[in-house]
C-alpha cells in the first residue's frame, strides 16, 4: 500500500512537472505575438505615430491563417514544409530557454550549443525555401541571410563560451542558477559577452541596424526578400516564427544576464507567479529597449554589417581569450 | 577473426585479378562490384564483432623473410574495419547501379576491389614493412582510379599531383618507421611500441608523421592535390577517397603518435590544434568558392579532416596533461566526427554522381529545380547537406557538439601555447561550421531548387534504384547516428580505452538516451527528444491549421515583387550567392578581386565581370617550389646530350668515388 | 579575492580596453572623438576608483585632469580643428578594419601573456591593471600605424597615453610630479600636433600624411 501511494505521489509530480514544461511551451506562443506588438508600439510612440494596437499581430495572424495559400506554379514541397519546420524548431528552441523557471522536465535535453543549432535549422531551411522559386529575390535575400549568420553563429559560439567558461557548464538552468549565486561578481568577459549577445540578436531577429523587419525596399532587405513568395499560412507561421525567436533571445539575455525571479522547478507551485511576473517584466523592458534602439540608429548598408556582426565576434573572442588566459577575469 | 578478415583481403584481391579478365563483359560489373559489397559486409560484421574483444594477432610467412607479414586486429583496427567495411558497402552497392555509365570499366573494375583491399590492409598491418606496401597499394590504385577518365581536362594534371604527393607522404612515412625501428630495426609494431623515443628523435618522428598521415589526410598546407584528385575519380570512388581513405590517414597519425610513439609532447597538441583549426577554415572557404560540385565536395572534405584533427589536438593536449577523462571525450568526439564524416560525405558523393549521370555535368551553374525532376535524391541531398552543416538532430552536429564540449571543458591548462590555441580553435571551429552550412545552403539551393538552368537539368531523370537505395541507406544511418549518438559513442569507447587507458561514462545506461559527456548539470544533449519535438510540434501546427482555419491552395505565376522574368538566367548563381561571403573572407584570404568591364551606353558588347582568386598555399609553398625543379631540370638538362664515352666516364668516377669512401671510412 | 572593490576596479580596466577596441571600430571621424572622450571618461572613473582603494588623494586630481582635459578639453578643440579644416570626415584605413581588430586581439593576448608572468607577485588589481594597460597602449598604437588621417593618429596617440596614465595609477605609490609631468607632455605634443596639422593642410589641402611622402629625400 505504502509502495503505491509513494508510486502515486512520484507520478503526480511527474505529471506536474510535465504540466509546468506545458504550461511555459504555450507560454512562451502566447506571448511572443505580444511582445512584436509592443515593440511595434513603442516604436510607434516614439516616432510620434499612434501605432497599431498592441494586438495588431495576433489579428495579422488569424487572418493570414484563415486565407488560401497562392503558391508558385514551380513551388515543391520543400517551400511548403520549411514554413512549419522553422516555427517547430524555433519554438522547441525557445521551450529550451528557461523563461520564468529553470530545470524544467525537459530542460536538459539540450543546452545552450542546441538552441543556437536549432535556430540555425531554422535558419538553413528559410534560406532553402528563398531559394525554391528561383527569383532574384529570393536568391539575394538567402545569400544576405547566410552572410550575416556566417558571422552571428561563429560570435553566438563565442558567447557560450565565455558564458560557458565562467559557469563550467553549457545547461541554461545550470548557468542561470550559477549567475543568481554571489560566485558571479562583475567581470569584463561577462559584459564583452552581453554587448556581442546584443549585436547578434540585432541581427538574428533582423532588426535595425541589420536589417528591417518592416522595410519592402529592393536594396535594403534580407530577411523580407527570402520569404516574398509567402502568402497565407505559410505566412502565418514563418511571422510566428519571427515573433518567438524574437522573445527567444529577450527571454535567453533574461535569463543569462538578469537572472533575477528566477525559480527552480522544483519551488513551491506558488513561487511561479514571481517568476511570470519576472519574466513578463524583462520582456517588456527588453522590448522597450529594442525599440528604442531601433528608433535612434539608421540601418547600415549591407556591406557594413560584416564588420558589426565582426566586432561582435572579436568581442566575444576578447572574453574568451581574457578567460582563458588569467582565471581572475 | 582476425583471419577472416585475412581471407576478405585475399578475396578482394583475387576479385580484382577476375575484375581484369572480365572488365569488357556486363558480368564483370555485377561480379567486382557484388564482390566487394559481399565482401565489405563481411569487413563491417567482422569490425563490429571485434571492437570489444581482445587483441588477435597473426603472422604470415610473406614479404620480407626476416620479418614477415604481421597483422594485428586491436579495437582502433576494428573502428577504421567498420569505416572501410561501411563505406565500401555503399560504394559497391551505389555502384552496381551508377557502374553501367562507365565509359572504360576495364580502368575502374580491376583497381576497385584493389583499392579498397590497400585500405584493410594499412589497418590490420603491424609492422612497418606491410604497413608501408599497403599504403603504396592503396596510393597506386586510388591512383589508377582517378586516371580513368584520363582524357579529360584535368585529369593529367590532377594524376600527376596526386602520384607526387602520394610518393612524398609514403617517403616520410617510410623516414618516421625508420626512426621509429632505431638502429637494431624492429621493424615489427611490437617492438617499436616497447622504444619509446624522447627529444628530438621524437619530434622528428612527429613532424614525418604528421606530414605523411596529413598529406594523405589534406591537412593544410599538404591538401593541393585533394580538391583536383578526388573529383576526377569516378563519383564511387570520390566517395571511397574522401569518406574512407582520408579516415585511413587519420588512423595511420593514430596509430603512430598514440600507439607507437606511446603519448605526446604539449607543442605537438599545439601544432595539431593550429594545423587543424586552419584546415577547417580554409577548407570550408575554398568549398564556398568552388562551382564544379564535386570539388566543392572534396574541399569540404578538407573541413572535415580539420575538424577531426582539432578534436585529436584536444586528445593530446588533455593528455599530455594527464587530464584522462577529456582526452577520452575529445578522441571519442574525433572518431565520431570520422564516422559521420564517413556516412554524409559518402552519401554526398553518391547524389553528385547521381546528378552526373542525370544531367552529364558537374558545374552548379548548370544545375537547378532537381528536387523536380529527382525527388528521391533531393530527399537524401538534403539530408546530406543539413547533416554535414551540423544542424539537429542529424549525426554531424552530434559530433561537433561533442568536441565542443571538449573545447570548453578545461581552460586552465599550464601550458601558454595551449591557453591561446583552445579558444582560438573554438572560434575557427564555430567559423568553419557556420560558413559550412552557407556552402551546402548553397550546393542544394543551386543545384536542386530554383528553376532549371540548362536543358540538360530541365530534362534530368532520376537514377536507378541500386544507386537510390545506396543513398537511402546513408540517409538513414545520418539520422539514426543522429538519433541515437549514445550507441556510437559506446561503441567508439573501446578504442579510446585501447588509446589512451579511459573513457567516457556509458552513455546507453540512461533511460532517456541522453548523451552527456561528463555530468547532465554540466551538458547533455537528446538528439532523439529533440527530434521528437520538432516532428510532434511541425505537426501539430501542420494539422491544426489545416483543420482549423484553411488549406485551400491556389497556384499562380511567380510574384516576385511583381517583375517576375521568365529567364532562368536572373536567378542567384552559385557564383552570386557566394559573392558577399566572397568579399568578407575572399579579399583577405584569397585576395578574390572583382573586376566590372560595364560598356558605355549605346555600345552593343555585353558587360562582363570577371573574378580572380589565388590560392596562398599554392602561391606561398608550391610555386616556388615547382620553380625550384624547374630550374633544376634546366641546369641537369646537358647531361642529357652526352657522349657514351662520358656517361662511362661518370660510372666510373662513381664507382672510385664509393671505393674511396669506403677506404675512408675504416 | 571577489571582493567588490576588486571586480570594480577590474570591470573599469576591462571597460578601457573594450573603448580602446571600439575605437579601433569607428570609421567616422566625429563618433571616433566622442569614443575618446568615452575613454578619458572611463579612465578618469578607473583613476578615481584607484584613488579610493589606495586611499591615495592626489590621484584625485590626476582623475580630474583625465576628466578635464582628455574627455572635455582635447576632443572639444579636435571636433573644431576636424569642422575648420573640413577634413574628410571618414577614418581613411590603411587595413581592413576587421584585420585591426584581429590584430588587436593577438595584442591584448601578447600583453597578458607578456605580464602576467612576470608579475606573479604583485597583487592581483596592479597585476591585471598594469596587464590590460599594456593592452591598451598597443592597440593605440596600432591605431597610429594602421590609419592615414592625421587626426586619428593622434587620438591613436591620445589612447596610449591613457594607457601608460592608467599603468602608472595602477602601481602603488606614484609620484604625482611624474604624473602631472606626463600629462603636461602631453598637453605640449597635442599643441604641436595640432599646430602641425594646420601647416600640412596649408601646404597640401589634406591632412592625409601620405602627402608628406613625396618630400622625403632619395628613394627609399
Amino acid at each position: 500500500m505504502a509502495v503505491t501511494e509513494a508510486t502515486l505521489a512520484e507520478a503526480m509530480a511527474a505529471l506536474g512537472s510535465l504540466l509546468v514544461q506545458f504550461l511555459q511551451m504555450a507560454l512562451v506562443l502566447a506571448l511572443s505575438p505580444l511582445l512584436t506588438g509592443v515593440v511595434r508600439k513603442v516604436k510607434a510612440r516614439l516616432q510620434r505615430r499612434q501605432g497599431a494596437s498592441v494586438i495588431q499581430p495576433y489579428r495579422d495572424l488569424r487572418r493570414l491563417m484563415g486565407k488560401e495559400v497562392v503558391l508558385a506554379d514551380n513551388a515543391s514541397w520543400l517551400f511548403r514544409v520549411a514554413p512549419y519546420f522553422i516555427f517547430a524548431s524555433t519554438w522547441v528552441a525557445a521551450t529550451l530557454v528557461p523563461t520564468f523557471a529553470t530545470g524544467l522536465l525537459f530542460s536538459w535535453s539540450g543546452d545552450l550549443i542546441v538552441i543556437t543549432a536549432l535556430v540555425g535549422s531554422a535558419r538553413f531551411v528559410q534560406a532553402l525555401a528563398g531559394m525554391d522559386i528561383g527569383t532574384s529575390f529570393g536568391g539575394l535575400g538567402a545569400s544576405r541571410e547566410v552572410m550575416i549568420a556566417s558571422l552571428a553563429e561563429p560570435a553566438m559560439m563565442m558567447i557560450v563560451f565565455c558564458v560557458a567558461l565562467i559557469a563550467g557548464c553549457t545547461q541554461l538552468s545550470t548557468i542561470a542558477g550559477f549567475m543568481l549565486s554571489e560566485a558571479v561578481g562583475l567581470r569584463v568577459s561577462l559584459a564583452l559577452a552581453l554587448v556581442a549577445l546584443i549585436i547578434v540578436a540585432v541581427a538574428e531577429n533582423s532588426r535595425i541596424p541589420v536589417d528591417n523587419p518592416a522595410t519592402h525596399l529592393e536594396l535594403t532587405m534580407v530577411h523580407e526578400a527570402m520569404v516574398l513568395e509567402y502568402s497565407g499560412r505559410h505566412l502565418a507561421m514563418i511571422e510566428l516564427a519571427s515573433s518567438v525567436k524574437l522573445l527567444l533571445y529577450v527571454s535567453l539575455i533574461g535569463c543569462i544576464f538578469v537572472p533575477v525571479g528566477l525559480v527552480h522547478g522544483s519551488a513551491p507551485r506558488a513561487a511561479y507567479a514571481i517568476g511570470i511576473v519576472a519574466w513578463l517584466a524583462k520582456l517588456a523592458v527588453g522590448g522597450t529597449l529594442l525599440a528604442v534602439l531601433e528608433t535612434s540608429v539608421a540601418k547600415m548598408r549591407v556591406f557594413r554589417v560584416p564588420n558589426f556582426l565582426g566586432a561582435a565576434l572579436m568581442l566575444g573572442l576578447l572574453g574568451v581569450l581574457l578567460l582563458f588566459v588569467s582565471r581572475g577575469m | 577473426m582476425i583471419s577472416l578478415v585475412a581471407l576478405c583481403v585475399l578475396a578482394l584481391l583475387v576479385l580484382a585479378l577476375l575484375g581484369a579478365v572480365t572488365a569488357l563483359m556486363p558480368v564483370g560489373r555485377v561480379l567486382v562490384y557484388g564482390g566487394s559489397l559481399v565482401l565489405c559486409l563481411v569487413l563491417l560484421v567482422a569490425g563490429l564483432a571485434s571492437l570489444d574483444t581482445t587483441v588477435q594477432r597473426v603472422t604470415l610467412p610473406l614479404g620480407l623473410p626476416w620479418i614477415g607479414a604481421h597483422l594485428r586486429l586491436d579495437a582502433l583496427a576494428a573502428g577504421f574495419l567498420v569505416l572501410i567495411g561501411l563505406g565500401g558497402a555503399g560504394a559497391s552497392l551505389f555502384a552496381l547501379g551508377y557502374g553501367r555509365h562507365e565509359h572504360a570499366p576495364q580502368r575502374v573494375l580491376p583497381f576497385y576491389p584493389a583499392f579498397l583491399a590497400g585500405m584493410v590492409l594499412v589497418v590490420l598491418a603491424d609492422d612497418a614493412f606491410l604497413f608501408l606496401f599497403a599504403w603504396e597499394l592503396m596510393s597506386l590504385a586510388s591512383w589508377a582510379l582517378v586516371m580513368t577518365d584520363h582524357q579529360a581536362e584535368g585529369t593529367a594534371r590532377a594524376g600527376f599531383v596526386y602520384l607526387l604527393m602520394a610518393t612524398f607522404s609514403g617517403l616520410t612515412l617510410l623516414l618516421a618507421f625508420g626512426l621509429l625501428a632505431g638502429a637494431q630495426g624492429g621493424y615489427d609494431f611490437a617492438s617499436m611500441r616497447q622504444a619509446h623515443p624522447t627529444g628530438l628523435l621524437a619530434a622528428l618522428v612527429f613532424v614525418l608523421a604528421t606530414i605523411g598521415a596529413g598529406s594523405k589526410a589534406g591537412l593544410v598546407p599538404l591538401h593541393v592535390w585533394l580538391p583536383l584528385a578526388h573529383p576526377a575519380a569516378p563519383s564511387h570512388v570520390s566517395a571511397l577517397m574522401s569518406g574512407v581513405m582520408t579516415k585511413v590517414a587519420v588512423y595511420g597519425f593514430i596509430r603512430i603518435v598514440f600507439d607507437l610513439m606511446g603519448g605526446p609532447v604539449w607543442w605537438q597538441a599545439v601544432v595539431v590544434l593550429a594545423l587543424g583549426g586552419v584546415t577547417a577554415v580554409l577548407g570550408v572557404l575554398q568549398a564556398l568558392m568552388e562551382h564544379d560540385v564535386k570539388r566543392l565536395l572534396a574541399c569540404s572534405t578538407i573541413e572535415n579532416v580539420g575538424i577531426i584533427f582539432i578534436g585529436l589536438g584536444l586528445a593530446m593536449a588533455f593528455q599530455v596533461n594527464g587530464f584522462i577523462a577529456g582526452a577520452a571525450l575529445a578522441m571519442t568526439a574525433a572518431l565520431f566526427h570520422a564516422f559521420n564524416h564517413t556516412l554524409f560525405k559518402s552519401l554526398l558523393f553518391f547524389t553528385a554522381g547521381s546528378v552526373l549521370s542525370a544531367t552529364g555535368t558537374r558545374d552548379l551553374e548548370r544545375l537547378g529545380g532537381l528536387i523536380h525532376r529527382m525527388p528521391p535524391t533531393a530527399v537524401v541531398a538534403l539530408v546530406g547537406c543539413m547533416a554535414i552543416s551540423a544542424l539537429p538532430p542529424l549525426n554531424g552536429f552530434a559530433s561537433e557538439w561533442l568536441i565542443f564540449q571538449a573545447v570548453l571543458l578545461r581552460p586552465d591548462l599550464p601550458q601558454w601555447g595551449l591557453k591561446f590555441m583552445l579558444p582560438v580553435d573554438g572560434a575557427l571551429l564555430a567559423l568553419a561550421a557556420a560558413l559550412a552550412a552557407a556552402c551546402f545552403v548553397r550546393l542544394f539551393g543551386i543545384g536542386f531548387l530554383g528553376r532549371p538552368r540548362s536543358p540538360a537539368a530541365a530534362e534530368a531523370q532520376e537514377v536507378d534504384r541500386f544507386s537510390i537505395a545506396a543513398m537511402a541507406v546513408f540517409a538513414a544511418l545520418c539520422l539514426l547516428a543522429g538519433l541515437f549518438p549514445g550507441a556510437a559513442i559506446d561503441a567508439i569507447a573501446p578504442i579510446v580505452d585501447l588509446l589512451l587507458a579511459g573513457r567516457m561514462p556509458v552513455q546507453l545506461a540512461d533511460p532517456w538516451l541522453t548523451i552527456a559527456p561528463i555530468a547532465a548539470s554540466r551538458s547533455s544533449y537528446n538528439g532523439l527528444l529533440v527530434a521528437t519535438f520538432i516532428v510532434v510540434s511541425t505537426t501539430i501546427a501542420a494539422v491544426g491549421i489545416h483543420r482549423l482555419a484553411s488549406r485551400a491552395v491556389r497556384r499562380a505565376p511567380i510574384w516576385d515583387c511583381g517583375f517576375p522574368d521568365a529567364r532562368p538566367i536572373t536567378q542567384y548563381s552559385g557564383a552570386s550567392f557566394a559573392q558577399p561571403l566572397r568579399r568578407i573572407f575572399g579579399a583577405v584570404v584569397f585576395r578574390a578581386h572583382e573586376t566590372v568591364d560595364m560598356p558605355a551606353p549605346g555600345e552593343t558588347r555585353p558587360a562582363t565581370i570577371r573574378k580572380t582568386i589565388h590560392d596562398p598555399v599554392w602561391d606561398a609553398l608550391y610555386a616556388p617550389l615547382v620553380g625550384l625543379v624547374t630550374w633544376a631540370a634546366e641546369a641537369m638538362n646537358v647531361l642529357q646530350f652526352l657522349t657514351i664515352r662520358r656517361y662511362l666516364a661518370f660510372v666510373f668516377a662513381a664507382l672510385v668515388v664509393l671505393l674511396l669512401a669506403l677506404t675512408l671510412w675504416q | 579575492m571577489h571582493s567588490l572593490s576588486f571586480d570594480i576596479a577590474h570591470m573599469l580596466a576591462g571597460g578601457l580596453v573594450l573603448v580602446s577596441f571600439l575605437m579601433l571600430y569607428q570609421d567616422r571621424l566625429y563618433a571616433l572623438l566622442n569614443v575618446l572622450a568615452l575613454h578619458a571618461l572611463v579612465l578618469a572613473l578607473s583613476v578615481a576608483w584607484q584613488a579610493h582603494i589606495q586611499d591615495a588623494p592626489h590621484l584625485y586630481i590626476t582623475a580630474a585632469i583625465a576628466l578635464g582635459f582628455k574627455a572635455i578639453l582635447i576632443p572639444w578643440a579636435l571636433r573644431k580643428m576636424v569642422f575648420r579644416l573640413g577634413i574628410h570626415r571618414e577614418v581613411e584605413t590603411v587595413v581592413s578594419i576587421g584585420l585591426t581588430m584581429l590584430a588587436g586581439m593577438a595584442l591584448v593576448a601578447l600583453s597578458l601573456q607578456v605580464m602576467l608572468p612576470v608579475t606573479a607577485q604583485a597583487d592581483p588589481v596592479a597585476r591585471e591593471d598594469i596587464a590590460l594597460a599594456l593592452s591598451v597602449v598597443l592597440i593605440g598604437l596600432l591605431m597610429m600605424v594602421t590609419r592615414r588621417n592625421a587626426v586619428s593618429q593622434v587620438v591613436g596617440f591620445l589612447s596610449l597615453e591613457n594607457g601608460i596614465i592608467f599603468a602608472a595609477t595602477g602601481a602603488r605609490g606614484m609620484p604625482l610630479v611624474v604624473e602631472i609631468s606626463v600629462a603636461f607632455s602631453v598637453l605640449i605634443a597635442f599643441i604641436v600636433v595640432g599646430i602641425f596639422l594646420f601647416r600640412i593642410r596649408e601646404r597640401f589641402d589634406t591632412v592625409d600624411d601620405a602627402a608628406l611622402d613625396q618630400f622625403r629625400g632619395g628613394r627609399s
